[in-house]
């Protein structure tokens, strides 16, 4: 196993949050999906339940469409930036032209 | 409409399909697979779960529950919001282990057992019979609708037109077995199917989007006003009871959902196993949700326009086709029709390929194998042909099956029921599929007791209740018995599986796939499981026989080419033994292709000393690593501090260089003037004085020569260490005093003022009192020659400092010597200021360094203290062996 760095340069470190963010969607979707039925199922079990649940939904697919996005570009970015610390370091030391693989830029621990 | 158009024109609509499949599969024949793998194709044959119950069922079941169908699409979509992290890493995981079901994931994960497999495919099949039954009971009423012509659709009383559902069967069957037998693809993925299936889709969802707007801007004034009319309807007594939403109803249902989007074996096929890799779900992440979406926005005004606009005796479950036929819209009922036969069929064929694939793998094949056994040992026949033809048998008996249930159950009143019971009972199979995904300490057992108590309940209180065997449960009034049964059986199911896996101790197969699974790594094989490679060749004749001579040949030369190897045979190594076992197993299934290769190549069981050795083997390519890693540190340290040895020799090189012409030229001078007054000293007329001039003369310069050389030789024995020290205990206050009177024969005409503290001075120190006389001497003479005040003065002081040994400081109050040549000092020839005025050779400070070296000691400028400054530093004692040096 690659011993994981502790810290992260930039890239690395927004596509960690915006993955901590995909972790969080499901949980704020069940609450926003489930509470209100359990609060208050009377009003929104007809027409106001309508727009609540389908605005809610689109809501959703927009902020699941945004954050794939977002990762994408993130972890596009991740690569650039791998890249060139790997071209800056490969000219000045022939022993350090390794790129960091994927999956140690997937370990979930650093921070 | 006459009835020969509508079934015109749904032939038309099969030959369009068997088309498009034929196309698809033609392509990827030829290798034009670059559309056909577009994100957009998987996204839509994941609507494969849009079944006829969502096509029609969900508008009676709003007209019913209202909002409550809602949950059946919310549940995916919460699943979908965690795509990224979650349905991806599914995805990896399956891919990588060449997961051909979900009873397979569940195999392979837990072991690679068969038992559990074909426990998991039990289920698959309970639950998919009656819900293959619900889509040919959908299709018929959608014929019966046009052929009886009766506008608010035909009454369930019976079988009609039982015809139509055994010819949509055949039909279906013909199709899957056409198009999901035609190869045994080690990836499993069927590309004419998947394309056909998402025409279907995009059929689907034009027709239901198409009755959608009519109902909204045709019939009704826009979305306001069905806003107004959904508000009005739920006024209604029997409605507002009806529709109102129960929070425990609400969760359940949105749980079971949600859980059958991940573990209903036709959303398994066609949303892991058809995946070439995790990247489309980037896409499918967000655009079936939005699909789902699309396909439910107008489900509550249809059911609502269906309630206004026709008749109460109409049945809602027909409202999709009833309402635009009463308007007279024959041409947007024909599109309806036509899509909701999309609906199910494409539900039919994708379940029946995925159910049958279990059925062959993990029922049919090992049974065949364990029966042939005995007769065949290393038998010859062709597997492959074997297990194509179970699995299109299997395929036949599905179908079969759910036609034999829709004819024997006559048509069951309310089609959703039916999709409920399977969602509910695939649904136990979550917790285990989880927990292996998750948790490393799930094992075998555990995934027995969970399926085994969660399925036994959903039996016992849901399935068999719904085909009308056995009573209600005796529930206080206020709890839905469906909830009860969902959270008793999925509690049960959780606590079995999480109870059990804490006290079992799961077996070192099952460990090692659970690390692979957990951590979505590649699967290892213990080195203890390489053979001989006499074994090679029974494996090529097995996989030949799964897979065909040509795939299997070509399969085992690229692996002995990647080897490095000419030929056929590869050598057995762990990592080609796990990729043979796991592509094999992309055909098989998991668990029959290890035990065959186990069988074929004489597996070794693997122990759990042997699993902590594959820990330990770990562990040493990790500390390998690491050592490699310390010795590139070391021999990068190694290489800096050969560059410093070199900078250091090349540069007492120079020294060295330099020295010789120093000491030719120191040489020179003197030889120079005693050889030309030799000369002179040839020549007879000179007077008396004259000769006894020139010849103190030479004397003087041959003097110099000599402490020139005895000033080097002196030198070279200090600096290669061979000095002799005679030490002794001496009062440093009478060598001072000796040292002053020595120097003051240097440049007499000056008179120096002397500052002593002679009280601190009384000290006796252990050292060679010879040599640090020199040091002294040598030191105070510079001081004179040197020191440029109008008023010369001499400052010797004595400290003992408190970490032991003797300071002597002498000072004198000249100019003292400038900051930049300060270094230069103790250098050999190093003489500050003009030759003739010093006379000497420039080496008596390089010698006090070097004496002070050999005392132990040290000599050092010190800046700074207005005049020229040097502190001598004496250690307690020499560094040599005073015994041996008084002796």
């Amino acid at each position: 196993m690659p011993d994981r760095p502790l810290f992260l340069e930039r890239a690395s470190f927004h596509r960690r949050r915006l993955g901590d963010a995909a972790r969080v969607l499901p949980v704020l979707a069940t609450l926003l999906l489930l509470l209100p039925v359990w609060w208050v199922p009377r009003s929104v079990s007809y027409a106001g339940g309508a727009v609540w649940f389908f605005a809610l939904w689109a809501g959703l697919i927009v902020a699941i469409w945004a954050l794939h996005r977002a990762l994408l570009r993130a972890e596009a970015a991740t690569v650039r930036a791998s890249e060139a610390a790997a071209a800056q370091v490969a000219p000045r030391d022939g022993l350090a032209g390794r790129r960091p693989s994927g999956e140690a830029e997937r370990g979930p621990d650093a921070l | 409409m006459p009835f020969e158009t509508l079934l015109a024109s749904c032939l038309a609509y099969v030959v369009l399909m068997f088309g498009v499949a034929f196309a698809a599969d033609r392509a990827a024949a030829r290798g034009h697979v670059r559309w056909l793998d577009h994100p957009l194709v998987y996204t839509l044959s994941l609507s494969v779960y849009c079944s006829a119950w969502t096509f029609y069922g969900a508008v009676g079941y709003a007209s019913r529950s209202g909002l409550e169908f809602l949950t059946i699409y919310l549940g995916p979509t919460i699943v979908f919001t965690g795509a990224w992290w979650g349905l991806r890493r599914l995805v990896r995981v399956a891919r990588m282990h060449h997961v051909t079901s979900v009873a397979d994931l569940i195999s392979a994960r837990f072991g690679k057992s068969n038992r559990l497999a074909g426990l998991v495919t039990l289920i698959a099949v309970i639950a998919s019979t009656p819900y293959i039954a619900l889509q040919l009971q959908s299709v018929s009423l959608s014929f019966e609708v046009f052929a009886t012509d009766t506008p608010y659709g035909p009454t369930l009383n019976g079988n009609t037109l039982g015809g139509t559902a055994l010819w949509v069967a055949a039909g279906l069957a013909l199709f899957t077995i056409l198009f999901g037998t035609r190869n045994l693809a080690a990836d499993e993925r069927h590309h004419g199917v998947v394309t056909a299936i998402a025409l279907e889709a995009v059929v689907k969802l034009v027709a239901f989007l198409t009755l959608g707007v009519f109902v909204v801007w045709w019939l009704a004034d826009g979305p306001a006003d069905i806003l107004d009319r959904i508000a009005a309807a739920a006024a209604e007594p029997q409605n507002a009871e009806g529709w109102a939403l129960r929070a425990d109803r609400w969760t359940a249902l949105n749980i079971v959902s949600a859980a059958a989007i991940l573990t209903l074996p036709r959303m398994f096929q066609v949303m892991v196993v058809e995946a070439a890799d995790e990247e489309r779900l980037n896409t499918a992440g967000w655009a079936f949700p939005a699909y789902l979406f699309a396909m439910s926005l107008f489900v509550l005004p249809i059911a609502v326009m269906g309630r206004e606009l026709l008749p109460a005796a109409a049945n809602p479950d027909l409202y999709m086709l009833t309402l635009p036929a009463s308007q007279g819209q024959n041409w947007l009922a024909l599109l309806v029709f036509l899509g909701g036969f999309s609906a199910a069929t494409s539900m039919v064929v994708v379940c029946a390929i995925a159910v049958a694939t279990m059925v062959s793998n993990h029922w049919l094949v090992p049974v065949w194998l364990a029966l042939r056994r005995p007769q065949g040992g290393e038998d010859a026949d062709d597997l492959r042909g074997f297990v194509l033809n179970a699995r299109r048998l299997a395929i036949l008996a599905v179908t079969g099956a759910g036609w034999l249930y829709y004819h024997a159950s006559g048509g069951t009143a309310a089609l959703a029921a039916m999709g409920l019971v399977a969602f509910a009972g695939m649904a136990q199979v979550l917790p285990a599929m989880i927990g292996g995904l998750l948790w490393r300490g799930a094992n075998r057992k555990g995934a027995y007791a969970g399926i085994g108590c969660g399925a036994a309940l959903w039996i016992a209180l849901i399935f068999l209740p719904s085909i009308g065997v056995g009573g209600d449960i005796p529930l206080p009034s206020g709890v839905d018995p469906w909830t009860f049964a969902v959270f008793l059986s999925l509690s049960m199911n959780i606590l079995a599986f999480i109870g059990v896996s804490i006290f079992g101790f799961p077996d070192p197969v099952e460990r090692l796939q659970g690390l692979s699974f957990v951590s979505a790594v590649e699967p290892i094989r213990h080195s203890r499981m390489t053979r001989g490679e006499g074994r090679a060749e029974p494996l090529l004749a097995m996989a030949r026989r799964v897979w065909g001579p040509e795939e299997a040949l070509r399969y085992f030369r690229d692996e002995a080419h990647a080897q490095g190897k000419t030929g056929y045979l590869p050598d057995l190594t762990p990592r080609f033994l796990t990729r043979l076992e796991r592509r094999l197993g992309g055909s098989i299934g998991s668990a029959t292709a290890h035990a065959m290769i186990d069988r074929v190549a004489g597996g070794v069981a693997l122990t759990v000393s042997d699993l902590l050795q594959v820990a330990d083997e770990a562990q040493r390519a990790k500390e390998e690593t690491q050592r490699l890693e310390s010795a590139r540190a070391e021999l990068a340290r190694t290489a800096l501090q050969l560059r410093e040895a070199n900078d250091k020799l090349t540069a007492l090189s120079v020294q060295k260089d330099a020295f010789l012409s120093q000491i030719s030229h120191e040489l020179r001078t003197p030889m120079t003037s005693v050889r030309a007054f030799s000369e002179i000293l040839k020549d007879p007329t000179l007077t008396h004085e004259e000769r006894s001039r020139f010849a103190g003369i030479i004397h003087d310069e041959a003097g110099r020569l000599t402490r020139l050389l005895d000033d080097l030789l002196d030198l070279s024995v200090l600096e290669s260490g061979r000095a002799q020290l005679s030490v002794t205990a001496v009062n440093l206050h009478d060598l001072i005093s000796r040292a002053l009177s020595a120097a003051s024969a240097t440049r007499p005409e000056r008179s120096f003022l002397i500052d002593r503290d002679v009280a601190s001075e009384h000290v006796g120190i252990i050292t060679d009192a010879d040599r640090l006389l020199q040091v002294l001497i040598n030191v105070i003479s510079n001081a004179r020659k040197y020191c440029d005040a109008d008023r010369p003065m001499l400052h010797i002081r004595v400290t003992r400092p408190a970490e032991g040994g003797t300071v002597i400081n002498i000072m004198d109050n000249g100019s003292g010597i400038d900051s930049s040549r300060q270094s230069l000092i103790f250098e050999k020839f190093a003489r500050l200021n003009d030759p003739a005025r010093a006379g000497g050779a420039g080496l008596g400070l390089a010698i006090c360094r070097e004496i002070m070296a050999v005392l132990g000691g040290d000599i050092a400028y010190l800046p700074g203290l207005g005049g020229a400054a040097f502190r001598i530093s004496l250690p307690q004692r020499p560094p040599v062996e005073l015994p041996q040096a008084v002796a």
